[in-house]
């Protein structure tokens, strides 16, 4: 397992080395130039322009630049944000926590959906319940995330004021109070990104179960008189699982995607809604950073992936 | 799998009910025959052809211009004058939804269309070489594949908005870039589909046979190959247009994507924020004309899946 593990650290490490060259190659092809205004500024002789510019490395070969830029990124040397006057990898720690703990719980939420329903539509395949729970899903799956948001603040929060809809860390209360307040602003956000999410895995989760309900071994299973339960917990779902990890790691991307929209309606002080804000300011080194860790997350949910199927399939491990 | 229950009982009928061999329909009867089972997409047909209709043709009979500023009229619900209400400067919202809607569903359409070609170019590409240029192309792709899109997706666009605008004008120059970026975030998906494919068909005997005519490469691609391996192609090519038209609004509610004077729906909504409490008329109908015209194009998408490719669900 260990060695599995390994291989699969050592396999991350191009991938994060190839979304980088992507994003350097983003950044250098862009017109504009740091020192554009220099250039045009009569106060500034040219020489200074030009001495500025060795300085800096701007006129090097641009696989020198790339270099440099990847040895200061790794080093966690990410920059100066412009507009909050603070260092970048700061402000992006400080706002991390929050967007994790966003789209940590909604997959939890989702799973908690999208598992029970799925299972329980392929076990019963045509009957009544599989066609509402395929339609809710279709449904859910077509909602934009920013209008079920604006939706859910219409509803709960100007109709009947039950939730607040702005998001806030300085909850001045403490101990029960403060988890029932946190409770309280998290539900609309966590459940429009959760929900969405579940309603597109419940079509995978069904669609596996039934790839996986009518194979011998399953029979094998039944025949020995094994109690339904067991068969489908511990010889279906496990089986099918591996197809759902799958498809489950290849959207994360979207999740991200939808986490932005979501910080951004319910303005919940993360990464994502960071992101916006500093596009809307022209914050360029804190874009840099964020659209990095965002890539930094998703191969980190990858790799969560590759060590899920490791533990569900073991003969993937020692292949 | 023998005993495999298919994912759709639609789909198992339809592949039983062609029981008749003396007459074979042709593959598009038969095809749409298969569709038509299933009910949910046919309407969906109904509700996106009327749609296309309504924002093809609609400012032709509804000519109240969409910038017409109006502010004895801010923010009223439906009525004769407006019947879909106004805006907070008292701008008609019908005729500014069919003007947007012309915008939302053609870069729907067109960034589809540069998706399924990349896609399927470098699907080709690397399903008929083996090797070297194959793993390369798939290297790519699962890279793609691993890129967070929304936030490339915003870096992109804030760093090329405003050279483009320059060179092509403001309504041009977004749509464009909209287009070329979306089209290049979703091209991976159509890719694989159609390595997949050309792994599987290039060794069947239709395609030998072909080969031992004497059929050149380009001829076993275009005239055997290619046709063959459509169906999926078709299904994740409808499934596209809803994904693309789905970023676009996302980028127009984020407020990056067309500047505020052209109304997309998007756009739309995004103005229509800020009076939720007061009006929500108006983000309800920016809101659910995004959301009916992607599921009807999901579920036409669905129905094609049943059609098209009886077994593959995902």
């Amino acid at each position: 397992m260990s060695r599995y593990l390994l291989r699969r650290l050592l396999i991350a490490i191009p991938s994060l080395l190839g979304i980088s060259i992507v994003l350097f190659t983003v950044l250098a092809l862009a017109p504009g130039d740091p020192f554009g205004e220099l250039a045009t500024n009569p106060n500034v002789p040219a020489e200074v322009g030009a001495a500025l510019r060795a300085k800096f490395g701007l006129d090097d070969p641009i696989a020198l630049r790339y270099l440099r830029w990847l040895i200061a990124m790794l080093r966690g040397d990410w920059g100066f944000s412009f507009t909050s006057r603070i260092d970048v990898d700061v402000l992006i720690l400080q706002r991390l926590p929050t967007t994790l703990f966003v789209i940590g719980s909604s997959q939890v939420l989702a799973l908690l959906v999208a598992l029970p329903v799925g299972v329980y539509a392929a076990t019963r395949p045509y009957s009544i319940f599989d066609q509402i729970a395929n339609t809710l899903a279709f449904i859910g799956f077509s909602l934009p995330t920013f209008f079920t948001g604006l939706l859910l603040i219409l509803v709960f929060s100007i109709n009947l004021g039950w939730l607040p809809f702005v998001f806030r860390t300085d909850i001045a209360a403490t101990g029960w109070h403060w988890y029932w307040e946190q409770f309280r602003q998290s539900v609309m956000p966590v459940a429009v990104l959760g929900l969405a999410q579940g309603a597109s895995w419940t079509r995978f989760v069904r669609s596996a179960v039934l790839d996986v309900i009518r194979l011998d071994h399953v029979t094998t299973a039944r025949s020995k008189g094994l109690a339904e339960r067991v068969v489908i917990v511990k010889h279906v779902v496990r089986n099918a699982l591996i197809p759902v990890v799958t498809l489950v790691a290849l959207s994360m991307p979207a999740v991200f995607g939808g986490a932005i929209v979501t910080e951004q309606i319910f303005r919940v002080p993360g990464i994502g809604s960071l992101l916006i804000s500093s596009i809307l300011a022209n914050d360029t080194p804190v874009i840099m950073a964020v659209t990095f860790v965002f890539a930094g997350l998703v191969i980190l949910f990858n790799l969560i992936a590759d060590i899920l199927y490791g533990w569900l399939d073991p003969r993937i491990a020692y292949r | 799998m023998a005993g495999s229950i298919l994912a759709s009982r639609i789909a198992s009928s339809g592949v039983g009910g062609a029981g008749r061999r003396a007459r074979q329909p042709s593959l598009a009867l038969e095809t749409w025959r298969r569709f038509r089972r299933h009910r949910l997409a046919v309407a969906s047909i109904g509700i996106l052809a009327l749609m296309m209709l309504a924002v093809a043709f609609g400012p032709f009979f509804w000519r109240v211009p969409i910038n017409d500023i109006d502010f004895s009229a801010q923010l009223t619900t439906p009525s004769w004058a407006h019947p879909l209400g106004t805006d907070d400067l008292g701008q008609d919202l019908l005729a500014r939804m069919l003007y947007g809607g012309r915008i939302s569903l053609s870069v729907g359409l067109t960034a589809m269309l540069v998706a399924v070609i990349v896609g399927t170019l470098v699907g080709a590409i690397a399903g008929m070489s083996r090797g070297g240029i194959d793993m390369a192309l798939m290297w790519l792709t699962d890279l793609f594949l691993a890129l967070p899109q929304l936030p490339v997706l915003l870096l992109v666009i804030y760093l090329f908005r405003d050279t483009l605008k320059q060179m092509v004008g403001s309504e041009l120059g977004v749509f464009i870039l909209i287009v070329a970026v979306i089209g290049a975030f979703r091209w991976m998906p159509v890719a694989r589909l159609v390595r997949a494919q050309f792994l599987s068909l290039r060794e069947k005997e239709f395609v030998e046979a072909a080969r031992a005519l004497g059929a050149t490469k380009w001829r076993q691609v275009v005239r055997h190959i290619l046709p063959n391996s459509l169906g999926p192609v078709i299904v994740a090519g409808t499934i596209d247009v809803a994904v693309a038209i789905l970023l676009e609004s996302t980028l127009s509610f984020l407020g990056l994507g067309f500047p505020p004077d052209i109304p997309t729906w998007g756009r739309i909504l995004f103005d229509a924020k800020d009076y939720l409490d007061i009006a929500p008329h108006w983000a309800l109908i920016a809101g659910g004309a995004i959301f009916l015209a992607v599921l009807s194009i999901n579920f036409i998408g669905d129905g094609l899946r049943d059609a098209l490719d009886p077994r593959k669900v995902m």
